[in-house]
């Protein structure tokens, strides 16, 4: 690994056109630890936040930096979107070939693998997934916890060195869920997490970050505090004093 | 169309690469649109027919597809006839109608089908993205194919999205009537369906771009124009050119 980090934001703002306040507000982000979560309320801005990393939304002021160097052309753009993988939080809008097979060659085809190449690429990695026997499947028919897999396979076809997932683990099943989970662990890349889930976050090993009034910062240790109990209202990250 | 249904299949016409069936169909519709021949549409409508024949698909999804046209149809054989004029008329009771209307209604009839027909034979039986990708190769403006193989995928969305609304409303014991709450409520539920799938159509676009996409949809399965593709154009081509001939013969 170089000592660069892959992704810096620095003083990144960002204001939603119509909208009254900026959603981010100077905010500095490196990645710099290997598995990051990123915890905050409904509606703080973290998938806002993924957006900009991958260029989807221009921040209104600030640098997005690349390997060290600012992302200047379409073509370093490219080479980041290439890099980075983003598992949207919603899968629905993720796959949209008619069959499964199409959807995940569908990034190998853009990068210039020829047809036969991009086929293989693409079986390997629904094999790698446990996604065997799934090539010819209607998209659009499968189960949400299907989807959430193969979604994750058409990004991880184009072989990324570091993957956003936006709340992988909501509206999995147990089973699918504990499946997801041992798959991100298997895999040798960065990974930032979006998640309320605090267990997943703790099981994939993550440095936890908390976006908040536009900000992002680690979470001091001693107040991060994973546990596996149930509580009647335990989807939003919280401290408590036992 | 949202499965691709008609373009499973292993046939003479599913084997045929798709510039060749593109410029074929281009060549009949042109053809069977611009006849005023009934004898010449009635022979489109029997040749289509054969092609589809071919193609070895279901016969009720097809059929499916027809009804659908001819609900339309209908409507020019309830309006066509008592209102066209001209100098013969047919009484029947209190109506008189008029014999061109008739013929008229006769002629888009068979011309309609004779061209649904041939576009599930020969566009239907290839996937959209290599359709797409051979109207690229064809020279065909870029901004064109795109928005051809865009309205596939927003076709598809919208029809989810109304789906899941549609089924929303239901849950909450929505019951259609002839009623200003009625009104509102379908008027809501189109309305929203525009704006949830816009924004369903931009994700998914966004979701494209993150994975390379520049506006060239590259097929999976490669086609490969043979010479037997040559044949075929040529076939439908003499086949077509015909049966326009005869239609200037018997007008
Ligand atoms: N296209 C948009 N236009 C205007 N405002 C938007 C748009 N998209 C999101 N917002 C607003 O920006 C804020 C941040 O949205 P974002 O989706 O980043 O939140 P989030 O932290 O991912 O929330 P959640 O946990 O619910 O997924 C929200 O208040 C939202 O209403
Ligand atoms: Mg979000």
């Amino acid at each position: 690994m170089s000592k660069q980090p892959l992704i810096e934001l620095r003083n990144i703002s960002y204001l939603y056109p119509h909208s009254t306040g900026p959603i981010l507000e100077n905010l500095n982000f490196s990645t710099q630890e290997k598995h990051i979560g990123v915890i905050g309320s409904n509606g703080c801005g973290k998938t806002t936040f993924f957006q900009i990393i991958v260029g989807l939304l221009t921040p209104t002021a600030g640098q997005l930096l690349f390997h060290g160097k600012e992302i200047k052309d379409k073509n370093r753009m490219r080479d980041l979107r290439r890099e980075v993988g983003f598992l949207f939080q919603n899968s629905d809008d993720q796959l949209f070939s008619p069959t499964v097979i199409e959807d995940v060659a569908f990034g190998p085809l853009n990068l210039g693998y020829s047809q036969t190449a991009a086929k293989k690429t693409a079986i390997e990695t629904l094999a790698k997934l446990g996604l065997e026997g799934f090539e010819e499947r209607i998209t659009h028919r499968l189960s949400g916890g299907e989807k959430k897999l193969v979604a994750l396979a058409t990004i991880l076809a184009m072989e990324p060195k570091m993957l956003l997932l936006d709340e992988p683990t909501n509206n999995l099943d147990p089973k699918t869920r504990l499946r997801l989970i041992s798959i991100l662990q298997g895999l040798d890349l960065h990974q930032i997490i979006i998640s309320h889930d605090w267990d997943f976050l703790e099981q994939t090993g993550s440095t936890l970050y908390r976006i908040e009034d536009g900000h992002i910062h680690r979470c001091e240790e001693d107040h991060i505090h994973v546990h596996s109990h149930i509580h009647k209202a335990g989807d939003y990250p919280h401290r408590h004093g036992h | 169309m949202m499965d691709e249904q008609f373009a499973e299949g292993d046939s003479l016409l599913h084997k045929r690469d798709p510039k060749a069936k593109i410029i074929a169909s281009a060549i009949f519709i042109t053809a069977a649109a611009l006849t005023r021949s009934s004898t010449a549409a009635a022979m489109f409508l029997a040749f289509a027919a054969i092609l589809c024949a071919l193609t070895g698909l279901p016969l009720r999804p097809i059929l499916k597809r027809l009804l659908a046209v001819n609900s339309f149809t209908f409507f020019l054989w309830i309006t066509l006839p008592p209102t066209y004029g001209g100098n013969e008329f047919i009484t029947l009771g209190p109506l008189s109608l008029s014999v061109e209307g008739i013929r008229l209604a006769a002629l888009i009839t068979l011309k309609t089908n004779a061209v649904v027909l041939a576009i599930i034979a020969l566009l239907g039986t290839s996937r959209i993205a290599n359709t797409g990708h051979a109207l690229e190769t064809l020279h065909l403006p870029q901004g064109l194919c795109f928005i051809m193989l865009f309205s596939y995928r927003y076709i598809f969305v919208i029809y989810q999205e109304y789906q899941r609304l549609v089924r929303a409303a239901r849950l909450r014991c929505f019951k259609p009537a002839t009623n200003i709450h009625t009104y509102r409520t379908f008027g809501y539920l189109f309305g929203m369906t525009l704006v949830k799938s816009w924004n369903r159509a931009s994700r998914v676009h966004q979701a494209m771009i993150l994975r390379g996409f520049d506006g060239h949809l590259i097929p999976l399965s490669q086609d490969r124009y043979r010479r037997s593709d040559t044949l075929f154009l040529l076939v439908i081509l003499t086949l077509t050119l015909s049966i326009a001939l005869v239609g200037f013969q018997y007008p």
